[in-house]
């Protein structure tokens, strides 16, 4: 062809089509994404549906009924006969990677059926109570509670008010001296710093018992009755949200980078404005979010409050004077009753647990996530930013 | 960090990187007293901690002096005459073993799930799940297990020991009494471990090296292929340390265990069955009850139980450090 004629510009795009037509080429062309993923997705559904029928069949022939023991017969089936498949048709290597993949998406299945599953029994159990007449159950204290009464005739109002102030406490002790602790374990390199990140590591994992003991001890006994109160259980309350808060501060502390502070000492700011005015609004948001998160995680605590909050019938809105109640540690006295309204009512005020909790955790995402990034990233923006006399 | 400047040139000495100056304390009056208040709060926090362990020990005083080995050695705990802290710890070595036998696989396949399976925004919403199974307050956990949780494996339970009662471990000496089982506790609890132990090693995960996982897809290997020679030798120690941590918390649980677990305390391999203790359980059923040595005795044993969960929870978290920092440098 380039004998006759020099190849022109016509020439060239005429060709193209050419090549993209011949079958040759069209035969060469790898098998599109789509077209494999169909094919993956038939030879699971088909494995699936003949291990589904199969077992069936035998369960049926067998007499069998135990809806447990069938879904992990056809789990097993299913796996072993997918391998086989995916082993005969795509060899050893694609049947391991299929079937990891099989387990990856089972486990994580797993994990996800497990808090649906407790989510989904406390709401389904515990959302009629709760809502019954609505605002009487988070309004009401438990004192005209009884075997025989109903069970709208309680609520769990003192608990409510028990767990704000208590928390409140210790989350009014634990905060500011958490994040002071984590900007101090961030930003020295003293053999006190040193020892005192190993501590909070420690006490991240203290089990909560420990805690409850050792304000038991050190405070409710010496006093007697009147020892346990609210502060108490806000003190050891704060023994548990001390160490979560500081980590999650000192997280969020870390990953503000040097340069921010460099250029604020570089300007001639002292180290402790540099601190109060650069390091922690820089990471406001997130302190925030570590806050609340220390917040809803110390809310739903019972080991501590078991000694120490000593648990009240009717309304105490002093903190420091007679028992107090609060949700978790009412919960657990009505499972210890033996009347089956107790259980009922200990329903209605897990869902009230529950959703404070679950308020809290949406609460620091919202936080965390709208205004983390934007804060960093404005002030990285900021100081990128070309000034006069900038350019060359 | 460090390796970048030995890649480019050599740095001057005392050039600046990126890492933040430290402060030197004698800048002003204003400095050293600011920091003087920061160090005083992290001061505090140390105090708490020593306090807390030199209260709790002047407590448990006089069961050391007065049992001394015996209190550790001792495998039946019948305070306050013959407290044995052996025997409690067993049944929560036993529970937190049930609970990493299924939490651990779980916890591994969430993990790779959440850094290698899951389409993106699947994997923010599975990464918010798992914290918020950490979030859920364990009291709710152990109801939801007192309720739900005993009658729905109360069949596969039994057909367990019913077909397998000639393991050890499936034995049953009361036949039908499944609802308040060191197993069950150890269920529970594995809900409650799976969060730490997915979050950890998620997070050593997503640190191994992408170069090295985009090689060996480049090879022509599969994704289970590259997860079994990248990301799993990467991060076995980071997975290492989550499982002991995960099992430093299993091992100080204590609401869910004091709801399901009966009052017997014996020394049973037979985790189906009714038996078994638990330092926690017995802490927070008894204490408040028992007489001046009998707490002394309660106090030892809490000691006890937290020098442990402490051996595993720091060793579980030097072993995460230091597989990371050494595959850093």
């Amino acid at each position: 062809m380039t004998s006759i004629a020099p190849p022109g510009p016509d020439t060239l795009v005429a060709r193209r089509p050419e090549v993209e037509w011949s079958p040759a080429a069209g035969a060469e062309r790898p098998p599109s994404r789509r077209r494999g993923n169909r094919s993956a997705a038939i030879e699971l559904g088909s494995c699936a549906l003949a291990s589904l029928a199969f077992i069936w069949l035998l369960f049926t022939i067998a007499g069998l009924s135990a809806p447990f023991g069938f879904v992990v017969c056809w789990y097993l089936l299913f796996l072993v006969s997918y391998a086989v498949l995916s082993n005969s048709l795509h060899g050893r290597l694609v049947m391991k990677d299929r079937l990891a993949t099989i387990g990856v998406w089972s486990g994580s299945l797993v994990a996800g059926l497990a808090l649906a599953a407790v989510i989904g029994f406390v709401v389904f159990k515990g959302a009629p109570v709760a809502f019954a007449k609505f605002p009487h159950f988070w309004t009401t204290d438990m004192t005209r509670g009884g075997a025989a009464t109903p069970v709208t005739s309680v609520g769990a109002g003192a608990a409510i008010m028990g767990s704000v102030e208590q928390v409140g406490i210790a989350a009014l002790f634990s905060v500011p001296l958490a994040i002071l602790t984590a900007v101090y374990l961030v930003e020295s390199q003293s053999v006190l710093a040193k020892i005192v990140r190993n501590i909070v590591d420690a006490m991240t994992g203290t089990p909560s018992i420990i805690a409850g003991l050792f304000v038991y001890l050190i405070w409710v006994q010496p006093h007697g009755v009147n020892g346990k109160s609210g502060v108490a259980a806000a003190v050891a309350l704060t023994v548990l949200m001390l160490p979560l808060t500081t980590r999650a501060s000192m997280e969020v502390i870390k990953v503000i980078p040097g340069g921010l502070r460099e250029a604020a000492l570089g300007l001639g700011a002292p180290p402790w404005r540099v601190v109060l005015q650069v390091v922690v609004p820089t990471a406001r948001t997130g302190l925030i979010t570590a806050a609340i998160l220390g917040v809803a995680r110390t809310t739903g605590e019972t080991a501590e409050v078991l000694f120490t909050a000593g648990g009240n019938q009717r309304y105490n809105l002093n903190p420091v004077h007679g028992w107090q109640d609060d949700l978790p540690l009412r919960i657990y006295e009505l499972i210890g009753q033996p009347s089956l309204n107790a259980i009922r009512e200990a329903w209605g005020v897990a869902f009230v647990l529950v959703s404070v909790v679950l308020a809290f955790f949406v609460l620091s995402r919202s936080v965390g996530s709208s205004g983390r990034g934007t804060l960093i990233s404005r002030l990285l923006r900021a100081a990128r930013r070309p000034t006069i006399g900038d350019t060359p | 960090m460090t390796t970048t400047a030995t890649l480019t040139a050599p740095l001057p000495p005392g050039s600046v990187d990126d890492t933040p100056i430290t402060f030197s304390s004698g800048h002003s009056s204003a400095d050293r007293a600011f920091f003087g208040l920061l160090a005083c709060s992290a001061g505090i926090v140390l105090m708490l901690l020593v306090a807390l362990v030199v209260f709790l020990f002047a407590h448990g005083w006089w069961a050391l002096v007065h049992f001394n080995v015996r209190f550790f050695t001792g495998t039946v705990w019948s305070a306050p005459l013959e407290p044995g802290v052996l025997g409690l710890l067993v049944g929560s070595v036993e529970i937190g073993l049930v609970a990493l036998f299924f939490a651990f696989p779980i916890s591994i396949f969430t993990a790779l799930m959440i850094v290698e399976f899951a389409p993106p925004p699947l994997r923010r919403t599975l990464t918010a799940l798992i914290d918020l199974l950490a979030t859920v307050p364990s009291i709710v956990y152990g109801f939801w297990g007192l309720e739900a949780l005993t009658v729905w494996v109360q069949s596969p339970v039994s057909w367990l020991a019913k077909y397998f009662g000639f393991i050890p471990i499936f034995r049953t000496l009361e036949p039908g009494r499944f609802d308040d089982s060191i197993f069950i506790c150890g269920l529970i609890v594995a809900i409650m471990i799976i969060p730490v132990i997915t979050s950890i090693s998620r997070e050593v995960m997503s640190q191994a090296p992408r170069e090295a996982c985009e090689g060996a897809l480049a090879l022509g290997g599969t994704r289970w292929g590259m997860i079994t020679d990248v990301i799993l030798p990467f991060s076995r120690s980071g997975i290492v340390g989550a499982t002991l941590l995960g099992f430093s918390r299993a091992l100080g649980e204590t609401i869910a265990v004091l709801l399901i677990l009966s009052a017997n305390n014996q020394v049973t391999a037979a985790i189906l069955g009714p038996d078994g203790g638990s330092v926690t359980k017995q802490i927070a059923a008894f204490f408040p009850t028992s007489s001046p040595n009998g707490q002394s005795e309660l106090t030892l044993a809490a000691l006890t139980l937290f020098a442990t969960t402490l051996i595993f929870s720091l060793g579980g978290r030097l072993v995460v450090q230091g597989g990371l920092r050494r595959r850093r440098s």
